[in-house]
């Protein structure tokens, strides 16, 4: 691949795919016209199948309610829908402690990698690239190589097991990506502007607040999908940093599991509502979440 | 810019050189600070070494890691090319092939551990199809192609091979994670020239004979990031273990991720759950390193 690939051009290209299709449309390609093609879509079809697979046995057994048993991955004959009654009354208080932690963390660690990323990009200083894959680095490391130290670290300071405790973890650990994101962008935003505003006597950090920040929002939607999703989806940081009070939804569901008392209905209705929020992102903002896949890996 | 920097480097790599520093003591229970160094030195990681547990642990996560990086990459590559190749509906069915990417992998181990649950999930359908002794999945001890066999006193404490139950929680982390290798794969196959393509085709190309000198070596650049980005995320796999088998019987399923965790909590060693992590943060260092580094490198020239 030829070095990062930058946001602004892959934002685009998810809208360039339907574009493209509609052309095809027009010219009455509108199905499969000989075997190759159709084989293609059978494949697809059937592929489609077992990715779905899951989701509907999610659903499904959510819907059987409570009350199902023999373990049957069959359609439900009836819906009962006591079984989000009761993974609501579970899960309401471990749902919005993970709202708490991630809406925060995502909006410190944003605009923090923002500025990062600017400087980075904007302002080439000697080993600015020496520290940026230092940073990278940081992206890489399996967290269980700094899980010991930082709980340590945490208590000694009074904050495990608080949310503030693990805003902050969340916002640390997810600057790399947010800084690394926020960096490829601005790397698309022509010099001549911050060369502009600096000859209009703006500093550095005037620069950032007046010229870049307004021009950063595709920017700051990508870095915030992905940071909401990786903070949401957390598990290793929430069950070691918070404790019973404050831990994040992945963990009450895991907790659930074990739970002789509670079966599996009420699982996966639970599981549906931690799903909700990152799937509703992801289908609300897909273009950009695929388009910031590409993008945010270091090539 | 400067606080936020200097504080991932203090969490990142001073964090690192303090776990370095705990594996290398006598810290053992959390509530009692014994930071003189344990000698001889490094003896913990020799004790490590030795322990049935561990050497159960390197052996999964090496046959996980392998068979989730070919499944993932492979199914990931296939996937691409289908829907490069579809005419109608390209979005819904990239939108539906990457959607498991935006879950958790608690949800996703909630679900496969229902689908795959010894007395439930297939088997109830393997059963009405006369099946009599379906697979047992994640409690399966059976280890597969062992080539070596644990004898006595010899270093060697585990069957050395392909633990079935573990197939169970592969599948689920490559359906996961094979539409994150098909999105990186589609941006690599948008940016193949069309004309290369044509004039190969004109030339009297067949569609294997592109897909063998044109398409495959240009997607090669995709393949190492999926192959690095994947790797990082199976090597310090935690979550997914956790939600559909945790250990398993004989640690048949175990992994280091939950080595590192049990060792804090419930086994009171922080030194040997320093050392597992470190184990595994060099583990990853060996290809990330050489791999950040070639970036940097190409970076450095293109700019």
């Amino acid at each position: 691949m030829t070095t990062v690939v930058r946001p602004g051009l892959n934002a685009s290209s998810p809208a360039a795919v339907p574009a493209g299709h509609r052309r095809r449309r027009r010219a009455g390609h509108w199905r499969p016209r000989n075997v190759g093609q159709w084989v293609v879509l059978g494949a697809c079809t059937l592929l489609l199948v077992y990715f779905a697979f899951p989701v509907y046995v999610i659903i499904s057994t959510a819907l059987k309610g409570p009350g199902a048993t023999g373990g049957s991955l069959g359609l439900p004959e009836s819906i009962d829908m006591s079984g989000f009654r009761l993974a609501w009354g579970q899960l309401k208080g471990n749902l919005w402690n993970s709202v708490q932690i991630a809406v925060p963390a995502t909006i410190i660690s944003c605009f923090l990698g923002a500025l990062n990323g600017f400087v980075l990009a904007k302002t080439p200083f000697r080993g600015a690239k020496l520290l940026f894959i230092l940073m990278m680095v940081g992206m890489f490391i399996p967290f269980q190589a700094v899980i010991i130290p930082l709980f340590i670290f945490l208590k000694t300071l009074g904050l495990q097991g608080t949310l503030v405790g693990i805003i902050a973890v969340h916002v640390i650990y997810g600057l790399p990506f947010a800084t690394l994101i926020m960096r490829n962008y601005y790397v698309t935003i022509p010099d001549g502007i911050v060369e502009a505003a600096t000859v209009d006597g703006c500093g550095l950090i005037s620069t950032f607040f007046r010229v870049m920040l307004p021009l950063s929002i595709p920017g700051f939607v990508v870095a915030g999908i992905f940071q909401f999703t990786n903070i949401w989806n957390d598990f290793l940081f929430g069950l070691i940093v918070t404790s019973q009070a404050t831990w994040p939804v992945t963990v009450r569901l895991n907790n659930l599991l074990g739970d002789t008392s509670v079966d599996y209905g009420t699982l996966m209705a639970g599981a549906l509502m931690v799903a909700a929020p990152t799937v509703l992102v992801y289908i609300g903002l897909g273009r950009y979440f695929i388009g910031g896949l590409t993008s945010g890996s270091v090539k | 810019m400067a606080p936020s920097i200097v504080l991932t480097f203090v969490f990142v790599y001073g964090f690192i050189g303090f776990s370095g520093f705990i594996s290398l003591s006598q810290w053992k229970r959390p509530t009692r600070q014994d930071l003189t160094l344990r000698s001889p030195f490094g003896e913990t990681y020799v004790e490590m070494f030795k322990e049935q547990r561990f050497q159960a642990d390197m052996r999964n996560v090496v046959v996980f890691t392998v068979l989730f990086l070919i499944l993932t990459v492979a199914g990931g590559l296939v996937m691409a090319l289908l829907v490069h190749h579809l005419v109608i509906a390209k979005g819904l069915f990239r939108t539906v092939f990457l959607l498991p990417y935006a879950l958790s992998f608690i949800v996703t181990g909630v679900a496969f551990r229902w689908i795959f649950n010894p007395s439930s999930g297939i088997n109830v359908w393997l059963g009405d199809l006369g099946i009599d002794n379906p697979p047992k999945w994640s409690t399966d001890t059976t280890v597969a192609f062992a080539i070596s066999h644990p004898s006595g006193d010899g270093f060697w404490q585990i069957d050395l091979g392909i633990p079935l139950a573990l197939l169970p929680i592969i599948i689920a982390a490559a359906w996961q994670l094979s539409g994150f290798a098909m999105a990186m794969y589609l941006a690599g196959l948008a940016g193949i020239p069309a004309e290369e393509l044509e004039a190969s085709s004109m030339d009297g190309a067949s569609w294997f004979q592109q897909l063998r000198h044109i398409i495959l070596p240009q997607l090669w650049p995709v393949t190492v990031t999926c192959l690095i980005l994947l790797l990082h995320t199976s090597l310090k796999i935690f979550d997914l273990v956790v939600a559909m088998s945790g250990s398993g019987p004989g640690f048949v399923t175990d992994v280091p991720g939950i080595y590192v965790y049990d060792m804090m909590g419930r086994a009171n060693r922080y030194d040997k759950g320093t050392a597992a992590a470190i184990v595994l943060l060099l583990t990853a260092c060996v290809f990330v390193v050489p791999y950040l580094i070639r970036v940097y490198r190409k970076e450095g020239k293109s700019a």
